[in-house]
């Protein structure tokens, strides 16, 4: 790696650190949405005075809403997120259990919406107007139009519960087994993943359309190269800057649906933890695993940024 | 203000293509976008006037009735509580259009203002107010909207207003990019040089030009807020029962999956239908109040 690059990087990091300072501001003032005494709110509302007390005095709600933000950051920075006002667990231990599973099931969400998305853009852009091009962009802009529970919805009632080809619902861990993992996350990835399919196709698509009417694809042709040649070695090169972004929203929008997903298929991941957590009033739980997402969103952008400079070496400075 | 100049000569008058000429010939012209218009008129008009639409109580419950199959009744048949189907769905999209537009309103109060003072302003004001957009931008949507509601409390309102507040961002960056250019136009010095206030110069100069992609911008939230009250109803963080929404509809559908697998379809596509509505009549208004669009 350059010393420019390497300078790029620190700087990109140093950029992120106000950010994910502000989240976890963010995060911490959901607190002060809750109408009302958030004390009562945990201790129940028959609880007595006392015991209410008590609850201030555990949690630090007396104090100041700076010094209690202060202190849980503090607390956050070294991994210590509070416990589950209802299980007791410890809330950094309950998102190292589930946050893999939503990671896979996000994972191979994005990676079908790249294989399905790729083809396709392809595509409708060999042939831009046509009844092929019109068909494939009419069936992407369903793709961003399904709820995607409701597609998981249809595809537990058909694939599971009427044609018993895949778990209706469930989940194995892929350190477990990892066929077995993928036989559970398939239909949960499929239905994460058609927002994803549309939009890969939808930007490949208008990206080759403008390639193919550049000026350098007509010398190419000129030089005689097949179109295969020109699609692989110049097209699909110069695209792939624009894909990458692409992904990298991907995964932002499939892990913020993995909280509905999640629940359709009863899979113990994060978007089912925040559910229940918020359902439940278990402030700790909804505040670490919000963090967490927002913590791996801010890391994909920054792997993202870096990727841009090994697929595009134009680019010198993000 | 040039017509009236004109007036006095009428057989001077340059014709200058009305409105409504101009509508007439963007529905020739783009026969998608029209056809999603009138589609889209027609599901408002039947959540307005829902319940002279419906033919029964949306709420109703006969138990001699329960899972009926489609009937001359009962058109789209009747679900585990011997309700109307057809009922529920009318009396549901009174509430998704209402959560819809509800959402996407507030994103408009919080994020246009936001938007404009941050472009017109610039240096610390914009350093700061964009750092903050960055950061919520890097929040997943729903799970935010997820943490909000529950911490105002669950309900319809609170859920759409999370929803609001989620979107607000994307406005914001959006007039925001878009200010930066208006506020360097000409009339934007002549009304400073004239003295008029910021306010007014917000108002009256850099709003209107600076606001058509979020029009757009709008259209397209209307899809993802209407989507986002189906996920949020069928957390059971929004519309709660017995109110019917297309996302309440949907979590009933879930519980009695296996025994009534067909109640999912009407509410599921009654989404998506309307989803798609939206989409195609935001990229229509795209192409036509951005020229440089055109023939793409």
């Amino acid at each position: 790696m350059s010393r420019n690059k390497q300078l790029m990087l620190l700087n990109r990091l140093v950029q992120a650190i106000p950010i994910m300072i502000l989240a976890t501001f963010l995060v911490f003032s959901l607190l002060q949405l809750v109408p009302g005494d958030i004390a009562i709110t945990i201790a129940g509302e028959n609880a007595s005075e006392e015991r209410i007390e008590q609850i201030r005095e555990q949690y630090g709600l007396n104090q100041p809403f700076l010094v209690q933000y202060g202190n849980w950051l503090l607390n956050a920075v070294q991994g210590d997120f509070g416990e589950s006002l209802l299980s007791g667990e410890p809330v950094l231990d309950t998102i190292a259990r589930v946050f893999p599973n939503t990671l896979f099931i996000v994972v191979y969400g994005v990676l079908l919406s790249v294989i399905v998305g790729v083809p396709l853009g392809i595509l409708a852009s060999s042939r831009p107007n046509s009844r092929l091009d019109g068909t494939i962009m009419g069936v992407s802009s369903l793709g961003v139009a399904v709820p995607n529970f409701w597609l998981g919805m249809v595809l537990v009632s058909v694939f599971a519960l009427g044609w018993n080809w895949f778990p209706a619902t469930g989940f194995t861990a892929p350190s477990e087994s990892l066929s077995s993992a993928i036989w559970f996350a398939t239909l949960p990835a499929i239905a994460l993943c058609t927002n994803g399919v549309a939009e890969v196709t939808r930007q490949l698509r208008s990206s080759l359309v403008e390639i193919h009417g550049s000026q350098y694809v007509r010398t190419l042709h000129a030089k005689g190269l097949s179109p295969a040649v020109i699609l692989w070695k110049h097209g699909l090169k110069n695209v792939s800057v624009n894909l990458l972004t692409v992904i990298s929203l991907l995964f932002n929008k499939a892990l913020a649906a993995t909280v509905v997903v999640e629940t359709v298929f009863a899979i113990p991941g994060m978007g089912n933890t925040i559910v229940k957590a918020v359902l439940e009033s278990d402030f700790p739980v909804v505040q670490g695993a919000v963090l967490a997402m927002v913590v791996t969103v801010i890391l994909v952008n920054l792997l993202t940024d870096l990727l841009y400079t090994v697929l595009d070496p134009r680019i010198k400075q993000v | 203000m040039t017509s009236h100049a004109y007036a006095a000569t009428p057989e001077r008058v340059v014709k200058e293509d009305s409105l409504f000429r101009k509508f007439g010939q963007w529905c020739r012209h783009d026969k998608r976008g029209a056809t999603s218009l009138v589609v889209l008129l027609l599901i408002i008009a039947i959540a307005v006037f829902a319940p002279w639409v419906a033919p029964y109580s949306p709420t109703e419950q006969d138990y001699s009735k329960i899972l009926l199959e489609p009937s001359m009744a009962h058109w789209l048949g009747t679900d585990d509580l011997g309700r109307d189907v057809l009922s529920r769905l009318i009396h549901g999209a009174s509430k998704s259009v209402y959560a819809a537009f509800l959402a996407v309103g507030v994103a408009l109060l919080i994020g246009v203002p936001v938007g404009l003072l941050a472009g017109f302003l610039g240096g610390w004001v914009d350093a700061g107010i964009s750092r903050v957009i960055d950061t919520l931008l890097s929040f997943p949507a729903i799970v935010l909207a997820v943490a909000v509601t529950g911490a105002m409390g669950i309900g319809l309102t609170n859920a759409m207003v999370s929803v609001g507040i989620v979107f607000s961002p994307h406005l914001a960056r959006l007039i925001r990019a878009r200010t930066l250019v208006v506020r360097e136009e000409l009339y934007v010095d002549a009304a400073r040089c004239f003295g008029a206030p910021v306010s007014r110069i917000l108002i009256r100069h850099v709003t209107p030009n600076a606001i058509q992609p979020v029009i757009v911008q709008c259209t397209l939230l209307l899809a993802v807020a209407l989507l986002a009250e189906a996920s949020l109803s069928f957390l059971g963080l929004g519309v709660q029962p017995p109110d019917p929404s297309w996302g309440q509809m949907l979590a009933r559908a879930y519980m009695n999956m296996e025994i009534a697998p067909e109640q999912m379809y009407a509410p599921g596509l009654a989404i998506m239908v309307t989803a798609l509505t939206f989409n195609t009549l935001g990229e229509s208004l795209r192409v036509a109040l951005d020229p440089t669009m055109k023939g793409l």
